[in-house]
């Protein structure tokens, strides 16, 4: 399904996998992973050569602090977030991991829905704490336990989450620039 | 009267920016102040918000190129080359060997004249007005370069999906190694006004101490952690667009202080050099672009892909849902990241040394807020 290839004369629009076409990933980091977290990860693979796993949403953190401890993977590099509304849980958030002494990166990714309070991971990784008040700022994802919780980009009482799908990208707080800028916005 | 006024309180809460010249941009500062030394700091940024993510999932993958530029704007070329490199490797596009070596001269280019920029405002900050005229003069000589290689001196957009959309034009080649030439005796001329300068040790010396441990768990990248004693670039650890080729160094320091991370930079400017003249004896011949499809449509799939920016790991991630719009694009910001790190650094110092903190970050707010 993957691998069609279009043959011959140019076909009315080829189409495109569905899904990401991902191998998978086995080494001494996922067997110890596996014997640590057991089925709360749910899938260990790659694509193009970097490493991902997907975990349930409660054991992001303590993965994220084993990894940290017993594999070296010392540096969050970034957490973000992507959409999809049409999914029964719409968020995907990412973690992306790095570990100087092994001069590799992983990306650890859950699956979360609307209204889902997934732990922070401040107390593991410092640098967590703006990365996720932006994912909060962008998504409206709200990080249980984080120490400092409030937007960081857009102003404190602007209503709405630019990033989510549905919010188109000309829409504006209405409320909020007739109140600070004096101007009409469309709805 | 009241009874008490501001000034005998034991704390005082002073607000810095969002319009002050010592703040790059318009960064605020909200200091709390305990007579003249920092107990604690608060940065409120989003000033220059624009959406870029947002922009980026409404244009093809083409189009957003250009926006990438806008966000380090000091460093625009950095910018260009980690998309193009993040979106070559969701094509599976290879690079021809021409462009690598293009893009890695004038990428290189453009560190020294990002770093050209800090190192004058920085010295302007700390009350040293000559440097600035000094180092703006030398950068005028890459800006040269670039307006006569694609038209733009600042957002270049200097780079296509794929290599290069023009040719060298003739005489960059002798350009580029006149600047090698003139530019390495400048930068000893701005060590002798500063690196023994008393003023400028005095004001830099121990201030803004970061440890290698702080650098990691606040997730400092670039010449800040270089400055904290660990050895990593990501041009040596995860090599792209051919810098294994290159023998260069990775200048590091000791104190992770202020003064280190001066000298950590001015050592990167020469090995920038070190790097522009390997890439100009070697450069090969041949296409600079590579087999990229008419419509760039990368199949389903995401990808993370990060280069050494002058500030720090700059990071693409993006996610492509198989159409020609880019489904999630996500930019890791070495400002951003870095510049969380200025509370830590700003308590127990004074007002004044939180100007100096500031400068030694490297902050760009394009890329701050983007």
């Amino acid at each position: 399904m993957a691998d069609q290839k279009p043959e011959g004369k140019p076909q009315p629009a080829p189409k495109a996998p569905a899904a990401m076409a991902a191998v998978a990933w086995e080494d001494d980091l996922t067997r110890a992973l596996r014997e640590e977290f057991g089925d709360r990860i749910t899938e260990f693979a790659s694509y193009l050569g970097q490493k991902f796993l997907v975990a349930k949403p409660e054991a992001v953190v303590p993965i994220l602090e084993y990894l940290k401890l017993e594999a070296d993977f010392d540096y969050l590099v970034d957490v973000t977030a992507v959409d999809f509304p049409g999914r029964p849980e719409r968020f995907e958030l990412v973690y992306i991991v790095y570990s100087f002494a092994r001069n590799e990166r992983i990306r650890i990714k859950t699956r979360i829905g609307e209204g889902a309070r997934p732990a922070s991971a401040v107390a593991v990784h410092p640098t967590a704490n703006w990365l996720e008040r932006e994912v909060f700022d962008m998504f409206g994802i709200p990080f249980e336990g984080h120490p400092d919780l409030r937007r960081i980009l857009l102003p404190e009482d602007w209503t709405g989450h630019p990033l989510r799908k549905d919010a188109s990208i000309l829409a504006a707080d209405p409320r909020w620039v007739k109140e600070h800028l004096g101007l009409e916005a469309e709805p | 009267m009241p009874d008490s006024t501001y000034l005998d309180a034991t704390e005082l809460v002073l607000n810095m920016g969002p319009q002050h010249p010592s703040t790059h941009g318009v960064l605020r500062v909200i200091l709390k102040l305990d007579g003249e030394k920092v107990i604690g700091t608060e940065c409120v940024i989003g000033y220059l918000h624009r959406g870029v993510e947002k922009i980026g999932e409404n244009r093809t993958y083409a189009q957003f190129a250009p926006y990438v530029d806008r966000m380090d704007y000091v460093a625009a070329v950095s910018n260009g080359l980690g998309y193009c490199l993040a979106v070559e490797k969701l094509l599976g596009v290879e690079v021809p060997p021409r462009a690598q070596a293009v893009r890695v001269i004038l990428t290189e280019l453009n560190r020294i004249a990002s770093h050209l920029i800090w190192l004058g405002t920085h010295a302007l900050d700390v009350g040293a007005i000559t440097p600035l005229f000094y180092t703006m003069r030398e950068r005028e000589e890459i800006l040269k370069i670039y307006e006569k290689y694609c038209g733009a001196r600042l957002t270049t957009h200097a780079f296509r999906i794929g290599g290069l959309q023009y040719e060298l034009y003739e005489g960059f080649e002798q350009e580029v190694r006149a600047f090698c030439d003139m530019f390495l005796p400048k930068v000893d001329e701005y060590e002798e006004l500063l690196t023994g300068n008393r003023i400028w040790i005095a004001r830099l010396k121990n201030v803004g101490v970061l440890t290698a441990e702080d650098c990691k768990a606040y997730g400092v990248t670039g010449p800040m952690l270089r400055a904290s004693g660990v050895k990593w670039d990501l041009r040596k650890a995860q090599p792209y667009s051919g810098y294994e080729q290159y023998d260069f160094q990775i200048p590091t320091g000791v104190n992770g202080d202020s003064y280190d991370r001066y000298l950590v930079r001015m050592e990167e400017m020469r090995q920038s050099v070190r790097i522009i003249r390997q890439a100009l004896d070697g450069l090969p011949g041949g296409a600079i672009l590579g087999k990229v499809p008419k419509v760039i449509k990368p199949p389903v799939g995401e990808v993370y892909v990060s280069i050494e920016a002058p500030k720090g790991e700059l990071g693409y991630y993006l996610v492509s849902d198989g159409s020609t719009q880019p489904y999630r694009v996500r930019v890791r910001p070495p400002s951003f990241v870095n510049l969380q790190a200025l509370d830590k650094m700003c308590r127990g110092a004074l007002v004044a040394d939180v100007v100096v903190i500031i400068g030694t970050i490297d902050i760009v707010l394009g890329e701050v807020d983007r």
